[in-house]
């Protein structure tokens, strides 16, 4: 392992220096929670016994966990939006995170603007977060192109759909960031499913060889599509999986903003010391189904979706934050304002008319369109002329499309 | 490595004996030199250097951080490399044999191919999968096959095969300074050919854009089949390891009395249709030769696109001749395989001569 010297005085290190080194990378006993389903504390996280955790994972301030909730009220207001925009169709799909929003926002929240993040199809809250507009976010999914905004303006990639393949380039990423000494860290999400995938495998443990600063978070929602985690896979945890590869793993409660900004936060903290890549279990509910276009009572009861309700991210947080007295009307009524006016531009962005530019599939497909492409341009370009003059010749009273004959 | 500055190229020069494996371990050298981005990755490529050793003394020259050895994992090699380029670099990596970049397709298709469409042009890939590939060296199984079909019918890479020695150099050093990525297709039974180039010659073509890497863009091989022999009566057409037998072919049939032109492809993407059209529009007869299985194929398209757009200029159909439709050949049947003189003078005796 490292012998950077900040990772010297790491827990984790002086764990592996005292030959506790597997039972370091094993997560700890209990999912990491800090705050009860209930709202209640449920460890201040001050000591490593308190909870079986290995690490102390300390309660963020009250500050950082308001900024987090209104994250929360946010991501929640997203995933309503968009789930009634699909609803009326303006946009063809919507792979929602409702009841995964404390993931979500977690995620951006542990990353400085200059980390990249590497996330999946599922996690639009978490990019906006990046500072990516509802407009920009949601371009793929309206149809106009397959992407809407540009990786370098936030560093954060484009999220598409072969599972688990972009845990690779987060690795690549880190390690180019690490061979020019910068301290950028790499965060880089996947779903319960998607560990099943070679390339999961490849990334942790690429990463781990090449000790590059990547932290990767796992939604364990308990679903791939219809196929529960217990027909995917029979480790322990997915937690577990880490020691395979030699690196600290960790599960959390999911819905838990407080105690995934703690874990989270450490890992990253640690990556950027030098310490090494990490993977973190996320413990958490998809409320709706796959995607608009699945029907999640084919495979699993209302019963158990209704257990899940209680134990929502948002309420949780309200709750404890209510009652220490650290969230007034006020705070609520300004968060509510914020997400309504994202709302809105998500309403807007998806109903200003867009004519993408037929031509455009020809411009980018290399730095310089072979001759091949610039034929085929020039090919489309006559057509849709010719359908310009078809139907000015309509209009003007004339046989349309039969001009031609 | 911000701080490692350009280090003074490799020290050879003026003409020399090289070889195709020689050549394309220079190329890599000289970019690494000349470039701190240019990285070398892949299995067994950093002390050993590479099972064909073709990335030979990179680790010792250049150092663990450019030159190193990955875990067994190809889609690991080629999508850690996607990541890397995302942020700065020029990965060169080296998959060991044409069928052990099959694990790296998902990568190669569905991002490194996709990446610079995807994100308009935002972000590009400048980075070099090369592929040792193609058989005629009685190897086993899954070390033998003609795979460049799969990467041809995958828009958004460009897919370079030199034949020759000076080619070696020059079209890597054009993959490596390439903005878009390169699917670089190795002939592997021409690694240990010899032949004498000017070094300084070579060189001299990316002296003139110093500092970037590569050739002037006027210059670049990238997009430019290669007429390598003249001739008036019919052209072949051939590229990587078929180029031999085409060259053979021609001086067999020049004893013959025919004169035949051979061209180099070189580029299989993006693909010179001017260079060759001319060229067949000349001879008015041709005959397309690749290791390949013909089905569906680059050669398949070759004679088809010279059909649509040269048709009058024609005075027989556009013959092929390839690999069967079979799973590449044991050591002891590939000599069956292989489109070999015979079977290419075959097929140009088939040209309708009986109409010119
Ligand atoms: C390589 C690949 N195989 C199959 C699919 C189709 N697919 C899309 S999402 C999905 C389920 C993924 O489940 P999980 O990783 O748990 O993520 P979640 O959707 O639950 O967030 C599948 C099978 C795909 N996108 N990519
Ligand atoms: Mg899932």
């Amino acid at each position: 392992m490292t012998n950077h010297p900040e990772f010297m005085d790491h827990p984790g290190n002086a764990a592996l220096l005292t030959g506790q080194h597997g039972e370091y990378l094993l997560p700890s006993q209990n999912p990491v929670q800090l705050i009860t389903p209930e709202g209640a504390i449920r460890h201040r996280g001050d000591g490593h016994s308190a909870g079986n955790f290995k690490d102390s994972y300390p309660m963020p301030s009250a500050e950082t966990l308001r900024r987090g909730y209104a994250g929360l009220v946010l991501g929640r207001r997203i995933n309503e939006q968009a789930g009634a925009l699909v609803r009326q169709g303006r946009m063809a799909v919507y792979p929602s995170s409702l009841g995964q929003e404390a993931c979500q926002v977690a995620a951006w929240m542990v990353l400085e603007s200059s980390d990249w993040l590497f996330a999946s199809y599922r996690d639009t809250v978490a990019i906006m977060g990046r500072g990516v507009s509802a407009a920009e976010a949601f371009e793929s999914l309206r149809g106009d192109w397959h992407s809407g905004f540009n990786p370098y303006d936030y560093n954060t990639a484009l999220p598409t759909t072969p599972l688990a393949t972009q845990l690779l380039h987060a690795v690549g990423v880190a390690h180019a960031a690490k061979l020019r000494g910068e301290d950028t860290v790499v965060l880089a999400m996947c779903g319960d499913g998607a560990t099943s995938e070679g390339d999961f495998h490849e990334a942790l443990n690429f990463a781990a060889v090449f000790h590059v600063p990547a932290v990767f978070l796992i939604q364990n929602n308990q679903y791939a599509i219809s196929v529960p985690l217990i027909h995917q896979n029979v480790a322990p945890s997915l937690a577990h999986k880490a020691i395979g590869y030699g690196m600290p793993g960790e599960r959390v409660d999911g819905n838990d903003l407080a105690a995934l900004l703690t874990v989270l936060g450490t890992a990253v903290d640690r990556a950027r010391k030098g310490g090494g890549p990490a993977l973190i279990e996320a413990h958490t509910y998809r409320m709706e189904a796959h995607t608009n276009a699945d029907d999640s009572t084919r495979y699993r009861s209302a019963e158990e979706v209704a257990q899940w309700v209680p134990k929502d991210p948002l309420k949780r947080l309200r709750k404890y934050l209510s009652d220490a007295g650290e969230l007034g009307s006020e705070h609520e009524e300004t968060f509510t304002v914020a997400a309504d006016g994202v709302a809105k531009q998500l309403r807007d962005g998806l109903n200003a008319p867009s004519s993408p530019d037929p031509l455009d599939m020809f411009r980018f497909v290399y730095s310089e369109p072979t001759p091949q492409l610039r034929k085929q341009s020039r090919q489309l370009a006559a057509e849709l002329a010719a359908v310009a003059v078809a139907s000015a010749t309509t209009a003007a009273g004339g046989h349309g499309t039969e001009a031609r004959s | 490595m911000t701080a490692v500055p350009a280090l003074a190229p490799v020290e050879i020069s003026g003409r020399q004996e090289l070889t195709f494996a020689k050549a394309l371990n220079l190329a890599m050298a000289d970019a690494m030199a000349e470039d701190p981005t240019v990285l070398v990755f892949g299995e067994d490529v950093g002390t050993l250097g590479g099972v064909f050793r073709i990335t030979d003394g990179l680790k010792k020259r250049f150092g663990e951080e450019r030159c190193f050895d990955t875990p067994l994992a190809e889609s690991g090699i080629v999508g850690m490399a996607t990541g890397m380029a995302i942020n700065g670099m020029r990965p060169v990596v080296e998959m060991q044999f044409d069928a052990f970049a099959y694990p790296a397709f998902e990568q190669i298709a569905s991002h490194v191919a996709k990446m610079g469409n995807r994100t308009r042009g935002r972000v590009r890939l400048p980075l070099v999968i090369r592929i040792p590939y193609a058989g005629g060296i009685g190897g086993v199984e899954h070390h033998c096959d003609s795979s460049e079909g799969y990467y041809v019918q995958t828009p958004g890479l460009t897919v370079l095969t030199p034949s020759t020695i000076s080619d070696a150099y020059i079209l890597l050093r054009d993959a490596i300074a390439s903005p878009d990525p390169v699917v670089f297709m190795e002939p592997k039974k021409l690694y240990f050919s010899k032949g004498s180039v000017d070094v300084d010659d070579l060189r001299a073509r990316y002296a003139s854009a110093a500092g970037t890497g590569g050739a002037l863009a006027s210059q670049s091989t990238i997009g430019q089949a290669a007429v390598i022999r003249a001739g008036t009566d019919a052209t072949l057409i051939a590229y990587g390891p078929s180029v031999a037998p085409a060259l053979a072919a021609a001086e067999t049939a020049a004893a013959e009395g025919r004169s035949l032109q051979v061209i180099d492809v070189r580029s299989l993407v993006p693909y010179d249709e001017a260079t060759i059209d001319a060229a067949v529009r000349a001879t008015g007869r041709a005959v397309v030769i690749a290791e390949a299985p013909g089905f569906a194929s680059m050669a398949a398209e070759i004679a088809a696109g010279i059909q649509e757009r040269c048709f009058h200029s024609l005075a027989a159909p556009v013959l092929r001749v390839t690999g069967f439709d079979v799973p590449y050949p044991a050591p002891k049947l590939e000599h069956y395989y292989l489109p070999g003189v015979d079977r290419i003078l075959d097929a140009v005796d088939q040209l309708q001569w009986e109409h010119s």
